[in-house]
């Protein structure tokens, strides 16, 4: 099937007004009569609630976390893009669109694009508004720093921490709906069924993640913004509850999954430390400003002190292959050298699976004091991880899961394939295309979520009647029931190895073989063996404790089953998509110097994925992607 | 190395507690202290033992979800550390560890190391925002704040509501928490229409929610992941009496 976007036609720069004219509105007095259900309360589920209860509707909000404000979008250090420019550097609403079609390697839509580099400007001024401390100059006014992929200074920040300051503005806006009753507050909850009525999303089962009660939830409309899936690699810098759990389960009642091979993996993450790790953490990328990626030359010196091997030793792989761009080459190319140096015996530290980044001769350059006041906690952070002393000695870094592109398919509102069901932020699939842009997550979250939703749901809402569908409708005590006979397998099963045990299996086969590089033979091989783990799973876990209660395990191991039905779609994508784009490389297709070759001509495409039942090959819709603005090129590094 | 650890069993908000003896046979100085009790869970586990429930999961010092008092100590001690970023080499071989929950008449026991921090949320949305609703507000830049107001309020954002001050309070006193938010929003012009509202809704809550009153031992500041400081209180009590009049 050829699927629609539904993006307006005509100039794209007024492509958005004009489809919030045409869009049909909800009166405000019936809005309150509307029920809308949101999974999740990160930035875009937490700025979705906060804005659709501000308007009147009736929302109920659900976090698996203990509060509203956890959510792993608190994580992200770096900052939030937007096209004010006031550094007066020539950016605007075109170039910031222009950027991320281009960062996304033209694998994104452009109407989405560029309505979100549209509402950009907005949410600096929403969170100015909420009393975020953005970093400000002597004069008052709002600072700006660089990031990648872009040649303006247009990245809005709060220290380190500018995904918490955001995430707490989210929080803070919400937690006033909460007091204003629009908005109801339902934590420790898990979303594991989509509740389906007649082709439409009608509500959600959930399990109370402390008494273990299986409850039925009725709305009329469900917002799934539950974050991304990288933990399928089991170790990632997402948080260890982050789960393509409540994005399966949708997929699992229709919902299309769309360019599950589009994962990101971050250059810059602190290296493994033995086998017993349960996550890696990320450090700035803007680190490799200053900071020179190498290995040893010969395998035999890697076990060295790095200070003590001389300087022609040493291999600047990053210098030697990328002479132009150098240790400042892009994610996917900097993750995956860093791989194939470690892959040919020459990585450093615990397993071989790490490269310096040293700072030597920065500090030799500029003083250790003016390296410390620009990087300073990073080098804290990274000596209470590693114990050891970043300025005397050079770092250990290695790639690491970051962050997934793909995500349920949305048309243009955001709204799945399956009508009622909405999907905003990390969980969608829409505007990062192959790869994302640093400081481009928390925008896409929150332009989802307080711009872009509150509008487009109305679209939906408007022709259908409230409270049409409760919980009364027998599909929900079957999807309750359905629940239940799972949880009643999980528990029984009662074998020798434990979710943790299982999820490390998954997640080295699928870092082996899914991970930096991709081949066809390690797709296949991939494809033979997570139904054995599949199996060894459902025949071999042992699941403590009971279902009645809080039980960590029985969360562990029922979000490790999804990944295991999940994995083999990520992989069934990585192996359709002849060509090598963003995050997905595979290694048939690249020029003789390892750059990567898309394919415009026959892949220019949003693969989105129908479920057929486990284990059975899902069945593949496309829909085409038209570049009207942005001339398709080659993206270059040398 | 090899540890002995006691730690706090209690299987639901209603049962008795007890400390319970475990062995960690084989601690690597790498491993974080959750990752020592995710060793020690997959031990219990594969014994067909019910394993601690504990609290945890960006792992990386932000989230806020991680809750325990190692040896007395919310988070264990160490300068500016949660739990999750506490690492096992500042133990010695042969240590025995004392693990317990957030103490606290606000926060009652889940499961084991699990309670329920319900009440910070309800302090935050007795008035912990500034009210103003989405879309329909002025450009950024419209009103410069000056640097040292905006590092200030930083200062004091930076909390991420783990509870760990009410837990080492003696009398149980959300007041640093409280007054981290209350100073952030004050010292902002978009804040401080709503100050006297804020401080007032905030503190009354904060009474009903039976949290205790600070009577200044400061333990909150020494054992703040964060390091956010005790002049938040002064500033409190500063809005406090300024609502007053």
């Amino acid at each position: 099937m050829i699927l629609d976007g539904k993006c307006p036609s005509g100039p794209i720069e007024t492509s958005w007004d004009r489809h919030r004219f045409d869009t049909k509105l909800v009166n405000p007095a019936n809005k309150r009569k509307f029920k809308i259900l949101c999974v999740g309360t990160g930035l875009a589920g937490g700025a979705a609630a906060a804005s659709l209860g501000e308007l009147g509707y009736n929302v109920h909000a659900f976090c698996y976390q203990d509060s509203a404000r956890r959510a792993h979008s608190i994580a992200a250090q770096g900052g939030i893009n937007a096209a004010k420019n006031y550094p007066n550097d020539g950016d605007s609403i075109y170039r910031l669109f222009y950027d991320t079609v281009k960062g996304g390697d033209f694998r994104a839509r452009e109407a989405d694009v560029w309505r979100l580099a549209q509402v950009s400007n907005n949410i600096i001024d929403q969170c100015v508004a909420q009393g975020i401390p953005f970093a400000r100059d002597y004069a008052g006014y709002l600072d700006n720093r660089s990031f990648g992929g872009a040649q303006v200074s247009r990245t809005f920040y709060a220290r380190g921490q500018t995904g918490q300051q955001l995430l707490l503005g989210a929080y803070s806006a919400l937690s006033r709906q909460v007091k204003a009753g629009s908005v109801k507050l339902f934590p420790r909850r898990e979303m594991l069924d989509l509740v389906v009525v007649d082709g439409e999303a009608k509500g959600i089962t959930v399990r109370n993640l402390c008494t273990g009660e299986i409850e039925s939830h009725w709305g009329d409309a469900v917002i799934v913004a539950s974050g991304g899936y990288v933990n399928v690699f089991y170790l990632s810098t997402n948080a260890m509850g982050c789960s393509v759990t409540a994005q399966w389960r949708a997929a699992k009642k229709g919902a299309y999954f769309a360019n599950p091979c589009y994962t990101q993996i971050h250059p810059t993450c602190i290296p493994q430390h033995g086998d017993r790790q349960s996550k890696l953490t990320l450090m700035s990328e803007s680190l490799r400003n200053d900071g020179r990626c190498w290995v040893p030359k010969s395998k035999e010196d890697t076990g060295k002190n790095p200070n003590d091997i001389p300087e022609d030793d040493r291999d600047y792989y990053l210098e030697r292959k990328y002479p132009s761009f150098g240790n400042l080459a892009p994610r996917d190319i900097a993750s995956r050298a860093a791989k194939e140096q470690c892959d040919e015996g020459r990585g450093v530290g615990p397993g071989g699976r790490g490269v310096y980044l040293d700072f030597a001769s920065s500090i030799e350059r500029v003083g250790q004091s003016t390296i410390q006041e620009k990087y300073g906690n990073l080098f804290e952070m990274y000596e209470k991880i590693t114990d050891e002393d970043g300025y005397e000695r050079p770092m250990r870094i290695y790639p690491a899961p970051h962050y997934a592109m793909g995500g349920l398919w949305v048309d243009y509102n955001c709204m799945s394939n399956i009508p009622g069901l909405f999907v905003l932020g990390e969980a969608n699939f829409s505007v990062h295309g192959a790869n994302r842009l640093g400081a481009s997550a928390l925008m896409q979250g929150l332009a989802d979520g307080y711009f872009v939703i509150p509008y487009t749901i109305g679209g939906y809402l408007a022709q259908t009647k409230p409270g049409a569908v409760t919980d009364e409708n027998p599909e929900f005590k079957k999807s309750a029931d359905e629940v239940r006979g799972e949880l009643d397998k999980l528990l029984s099963i009662n074998g020798s190895k434990t979710p943790s045990q299982l999820h490390r299996k998954l997640g080295s086969l699928m870092w082996d073989n899914v991970g930096m590089a991709r081949s066809k033979e390690s797709l296949k091989e991939t494809l033979q063996k997570i139904p054995e783990i599949r199996e060894e799973f459902w025949s071999d876990v042992k699941v403590a404790g009971s279902g009645e209660d809080f039980n960590q395990q029985l969360e562990m191991a029922w979000r490790l089953a999804d990944f295991l039905e999940f994995g083999e779609v990520l992989v069934h994508d990585a192996l359709d998509r002849e060509e090598s784009c963003g995050g997905h490389f595979r290694v048939e297709h690249q020029t003789e110097d390892g750059e990567a070759t898309r394919d415009d001509e026959n892949y220019a495409y949003v693969a989105a994925w129908e479920f057929k039942g486990t284990g059975e090959k899902p069945e593949l819709h496309k829909e085409p992607l038209k570049f009207e603005n942005v001339e398709l090129a080659v993206r270059s590094y040398k | 190395m090899k540890l002995t650890l006691h730690v706090w069993r209690q299987n639901g908000p209603d049962a008795e507690g007890r400390l319970e003896t475990y062995d960690a046979p084989d601690v690597s100085p790498d491993q974080s202290f959750l990752e020592m009790l995710d060793d020690v869970n997959e031990e219990l586990v594969k014994e067909g033992k019910d394993p601690i429930a504990f609290d945890h999961d960006c792992r990386e010092g932000i989230c806020g979800m991680c809750s325990q008092v190692i040896d007395g100590v919310p988070h264990g001690g160490m300068e500016r550390t949660t739990v999750c970023q506490l690492h096992m080499r500042v133990f010695n071989d042969g240590d025995e560890v004392f693990i317990e929950p957030w103490k606290s008449r606000a926060f009652p026991v889940i499961k084991d190391l699990v309670v329920d921090r319900g009440a910070l949320d309800k302090i935050i949305q007795a008035g912990g925002y500034v009210s103003c609703h989405t879309g329909g507000v002025p450009d950024g830049n419209a009103h410069p704040i000056a640097k040292p107001s905006a590092d200030y309020a930083m200062d004091a954002a930076e909390c991420i509501g783990c509870g760990a001050c009410v837990a080492a309070c003696p009398n149980g006193s959300a007041v640093l928490f409280t007054g981290a938010k209350v100073s952030q929003l004050a010292v902002l012009p978009q804040g401080k229409i709503e100050a006297k509202r804020r401080v007032n809704l905030m503190t009354e809550t904060s009474k009903e929610l039976g949290f205790g009153n600070c009577t200044n031992h400061y333990e909150c500041q020494a054992s703040c992941p964060k390091g956010i400081d005790v002049k938040f209180i002064a500033k409190l009590n500063r809005e406090y009496i300024k609502a007053l009049f």
